[in-house]
Order: C-alpha cells, then sequence, then structure tokens
C-alpha cells in the first residue's frame, strides 16, 4: 500500500474516532453500565483499525467495523471474567443484537443518555464537566487536567472513580421524566458551559478555567442540540458560546497581546458565526422560556450588534445583567453588572456595586478588580486605583492579560 | 495545610532580575506577591542567587566532595521558595499557575512535611 493511501487511513480512523467516539461508547455502555469497560474496548478497536486497515483497506463502514470490534471484546471480556450470573443478560443482548442487527446501516444514538448520566446528581458536580469530556468526546485524562488545573494522576483517578459509581451505582442510562428534566439538563448544560470557560472579557478580566477546549464544548453543544432541540436553553448556550467564538481572532494583537473587548476591531469578528448564534438565539427567545444562558447570550447578542451600529447599548446590557443576578447573585454576574452599570450611568454607580459585595468572597477573583481597577482610575482615585491593578495584575494568569493590565496601570 | 512553590528559572529569567524597577516583568512579580498578602495566603519566602553560586557538598566514605555548581546540572534552576497556607492541593495549582514565573520557567508544588520536620528537631531517639 503507498504511504498516501496509509496517511488517508490514518486520517480517516482519526476522524472516525472523533466522530463515531461518543456514540460507541454511549452505546455500548448503556446496557452494561460499564463506560470504562466501553472506553477500553473502542481504544483497542481503533488499535486494531490501524493495523488492519492499512493492510485490507478502508471497510464500507468504518464505524460498524468498529463497534463490531469493540463489541466481540466486550464480550470477550465479560467472558474472561466469568462474572455470568450478573452478566448474562447482558451478554445475551449483546450476542443476541449482533446476530439480529444489521450493523452495516444504524445504530442507536445513546449519547444524549450518557450526557444525563455524565451530569448525574450523585456524580460530583466538579467531575461532570471532565467525565463529559473523556466519554463523549474521547479526551484523555492529562489534557482535561491541564484544561482544569489539577494534577493528571488525580483527575485519572477521579475519572476512574467516577465511573466505578456509575457502574456499580445503579444510576441508569435514561432520558429523565418531564418532571426532572428541566433540572437535569441544567446540569448539562453548565457541564458543558464549565468546559467553554469565558468569563469577563472586558477590562482584562478572565476566567482561566477550561479555555483551551472552546472548540470541542461547540460540538459538544451541537451534538446535544440534534438530541434535543424543542429546550430553548440548549440553543441559548450554543449561542453564547458561537457569539464568544466569534471574537477570539479580535482578542490577540499582532503581538499576541491582549485586546479587550471594547477595543476589539469588529472587522475581525466572524460574522457566519455570528449569525448563526442570532438564529439559535431568535428560535430560543420564540419559545417563550428565557433562562441564564438566553440571558447570557443575548448579552453578547447586544455586543454583536457594535459590527452594525459602532456602538453598544450598555443600559440593555446592563438590565439582563440584572436578571440573571436576579437568578442567582453570582461573583462573576455581580461583576459583570457592575462594569455594564458603570457605563451605562457612571463609574460611581458600578463602584458602589463592587463595594457591596463580601470582601473575603472577592479577595481572589480576578475579574473584580480588573473592573475595580479601571473604575477608580476612571473616578481619578489614583492610589485606590493602583492599588486594585496590583491585585488584578497578581491574580491573572494569562500573561498577555497581564501586559495589558500593567500598561493600563502605568 | 502548608505548600512551597518552588519556582525554576531559565538563565534569561535570571538575567531579567537586573531590570529597571518599572519594568513589567519586577512588577508583574509586586503585584503577584501583593495579591499573595493581601489574599492572605502568604507564609514566606526567599529567592536565591543564581545557580552559578551555588557550592555542593557530599561526603562519601569518609571523604568530603566539593562541587561547583547546582546539585543538578539543568537548563532550568531553583530560583526562589514562596510558602502557601491554603486550604487544598487545588488552591495551590491556581496560585502556582498565577505566578509569573509559570509562564517561562516552571513552577513545582510541593505540599510540606511538618511531620518530617517535628522528627528532625525532637527526634524519638532523644526522649
Amino acid at each position: 500500500m503507498s504511504g498516501i493511501n496509509e496517511e488517508d487511513t490514518h486520517r480517516t480512523i482519526e476522524r472516525v474516532a472523533r466522530e463515531s467516539y461518543g456514540r460507541l461508547v454511549a452505546y455500548l455502555s448503556a446496557n452494561t453500565r460499564d463506560v470504562a469497560a466501553a472506553e477500553d474496548a473502542i481504544s483497542e478497536a481503533l488499535l486494531k483499525a490501524l493495523r488492519v486497515w492499512p493492510q485490507d483497506g478502508l471497510p464500507q463502514n468504518p464505524e460498524a467495523w468498529l463497534l463490531t470490534a469493540a463489541r466481540n471484546s466486550i464480550i470477550d471480556l465479560i467472558r474472561h471474567q466469568r462474572v455470568v450470573s450478573e452478566s448474562e443478560p447482558t451478554l445475551v443482548a449483546l450476542t443476541k443484537e449482533s446476530t439480529e442487527m444489521n450493523w452495516a446501516t444504524e445504530f442507536p444514538d445513546e449519547r444524549l443518555k450518557l450526557l444525563f448520566v455524565c451530569a448525574h446528581p450523585v456524580i460530583d458536580p466538579a467531575l461532570h464537566t471532565p467525565l463529559m469530556l473523556q466519554t463523549v468526546l474521547g479526551l484523555d485524562a492529562a489534557r482535561i487536567a491541564g484544561a482544569f488545573l489539577i494534577s493528571p494522576k488525580t483527575m485519572g483517578q477521579r475519572l476512574v472513580r467516577a465511573k466505578i459509581k456509575i457502574r456499580d451505582g445503579g444510576i441508569r442510562f435514561e432520558i429523565p421524566n418531564q418532571r426532572e428534566l428541566s433540572t437535569r439538563l441544567d446540569a448539562v448544560l453548565e457541564a458543558i458551559y464549565a468546559a467553554f470557560g469565558i468569563g469577563w472579557d472586558d477590562m482584562g478580566g478572565i476566567d482561566q478555567r477550561g479555555r483551551d477546549l472552546a472548540e470541542e464544548t461547540i460540538w459538544l453543544a451541537r451534538v446535544l442540540l440534534q438530541l434535543i432541540q424543542d429546550e430553548p436553553e440548549v440553543r441559548g448556550l450554543l449561542a453564547l458560546m458561537l457569539y464568544c467564538e466569534s471574537r477570539r481572532a479580535a482578542r490577540r494583537g499582532p503581538g499576541r497581546d491582549y485586546i479587550p473587548l471594547s477595543e476589539q476591531d469588529t472587522e475581525q469578528w466572524s460574522k457566519p458565526l455570528i449569525a448563526e448564534a442570532e438564529r439559535h438565539l431568535t428560535v430560543a427567545f420564540q419559545c417563550g422560556r428565557p433562562g441564564r444562558f438566553q440571558l447570557e447570550a443575548a448579552i453578547q447578542s447586544v455586543h454583536a450588534e457594535r459590527t452594525k451600529s459602532g456602538q453598544t447599548d450598555w443600559t440593555a446590557i446592563a438590565a439582563f445583567y440584572q436578571q440573571l443576578v436576579r437568578i442567582s447573585p453570582t461573583l462573576g454576574r455581580l461583576t459583570g453588572y457592575a462594569a455594564a452599570l458603570a457605563e451605562a450611568t457612571g463609574p460611581q454607580s458600578g463602584l458602589a456595586v463592587l463595594d457591596g459585595l463580601e470582601s473575603q468572597a472577592v479577595s481572589s477573583y480576578q475579574p473584580y478588580w480588573a473592573v475595580r481597577a479601571h473604575l477608580l482610575q476612571r473616578l481619578g482615585k489614583t492610589s485606590e486605583a493602583l492599588d486594585a491593578y496590583d491585585r488584578a495584575i497578581g491574580l491573572a494568569e494569562d500573561p498577555a492579560v497581564r501586559g495589558f493590565l500593567l500598561r493600563k496601570r502605568g | 495545610m502548608q505548600f512551597a512553590l518552588l519556582i525554576y528559572h531559565s538563565p534569561e529569567e535570571f538575567a531579567m532580575r537586573k531590570n529597571d524597577y518599572n519594568h513589567p516583568h519586577l512588577g508583574a512579580w509586586r503585584a503577584y506577591y501583593k495579591a499573595l498578602v493581601e489574599a492572605k495566603v502568604y507564609v514566606g519566602g526567599d529567592a536565591l542567587e543564581v545557580a552559578e553560586t551555588a557550592t555542593t557538598v557530599r561526603l562519601r566514605e569518609g571523604k568530603r566532595r566539593v562541587q561547583d555548581g547546582p546539585y543538578a546540572d539543568t537548563k532550568e534552576q531553583l530560583a526562589g521558595i514562596i510558602v502557601l497556607e491554603l486550604p487544598s492541593i487545588d488552591a495551590a495549582l491556581e496560585w502556582a499557575a498565577r505566578c509569573p514565573g509559570a509562564s517561562l520557567g516552571a513552577v513545582e508544588i510541593r505540599p510540606l512535611a511538618p511531620e518530617a520536620k517535628q522528627r528532625g528537631f525532637t527526634g524519638e531517639w532523644n526522649q
């Protein structure tokens, strides 16, 4: 086989792995609840593909081929373990399906169930996102650990324990009933959002966590939307992430220096992404059930208006933040509200909001200090501003943000 | 719980110490220390002279062996230690990521071992 074909084969394996991984894990673990075994089986199937495909050529349906290979290795594993009494029904189900179903065509998409399992209330909320990234997207523990700033060993152990809990803890692979759906869906959306990791991205206040996973999380939100179309918050979340993603190129200057939202060149904002976000947000709002993600997306939509009007309607942004604060007064929302209010009505009013926050809570929250420094500077309170800038600089993780704040501090 | 941040510098970063007071690099470090102190997590620490000033001593088979230079000959060298009082390793990793040293060199996080220190001082054999 020639080198080009081999390259093609590797690329196909990569593509199939990316597109099918979550579907395969979800399908293979839906009956057994053994996510770890499903993942191992798929890894083995992928390794086998790397050996076999370059020699024998690509199978007609690569996904079905991987599924068959993975399923066979799970059946072997179950037989090998000889926990026959417990696994008998599963074994029967898997073997039966393998003979009765036509694998070359379709197999059911169980990813939605898997997403609900990952964000199940009995699983530690801090692990919802890492579990999704690993089981649905196939990211390895080291990559996830980096994004969440946890040691790879610890992340690996936590994921293993969570999967044992899924297997042995009686968590069912099912779509929650109507009564539970909205709470359970919130947890799923929350987990996807956590991986996106956007914060108050004006004035140099940035929440770092998960920032390098933007592409993966947008993919995850798209998958979720395919599976669940009539919940407006799903569209709200996707719109929110698309708006933020549309500004990616404009966030950095030629020397990789940080450029705050208010100084970004809107020519560099991606118009197709903004248009797509607009479409989703419009459909979502038509449902008449606003929620936090639709509100956050609405704030970004006001920013996006600048591409047309050249201006930002800060009064509208402040009003959306106020609604968000009413839902739940988190530090991030209060900080965003203070910043928007300051732009709409003057720095004094924004500062008053910041003054009202509890000092222990804000002592290591970087965006608070970035906004505070900016407002104090505008009020001409030089020494207080310098102090707040130092706190914001000292708490910043991104060297580009640090550089930007150092220049503003002067 | 106390953690040590061990800060490793490249030769270039060691050289940046000689920069002017107003240089951003020093500004970043000043701001970092201020944030640590204001957040009430700073316990203590110090900066170390460049690795070329180091001398390493070993006693082997009754003989002194003295070597010029640091214990390990690596490109990045220990440049300083910061000890922090924090609730968890997660918080320690967060502060390490914010350290200006993390973006140029590396920051190693180690929990302190107070029991080992206690034994060293009062040692059970001594009682």
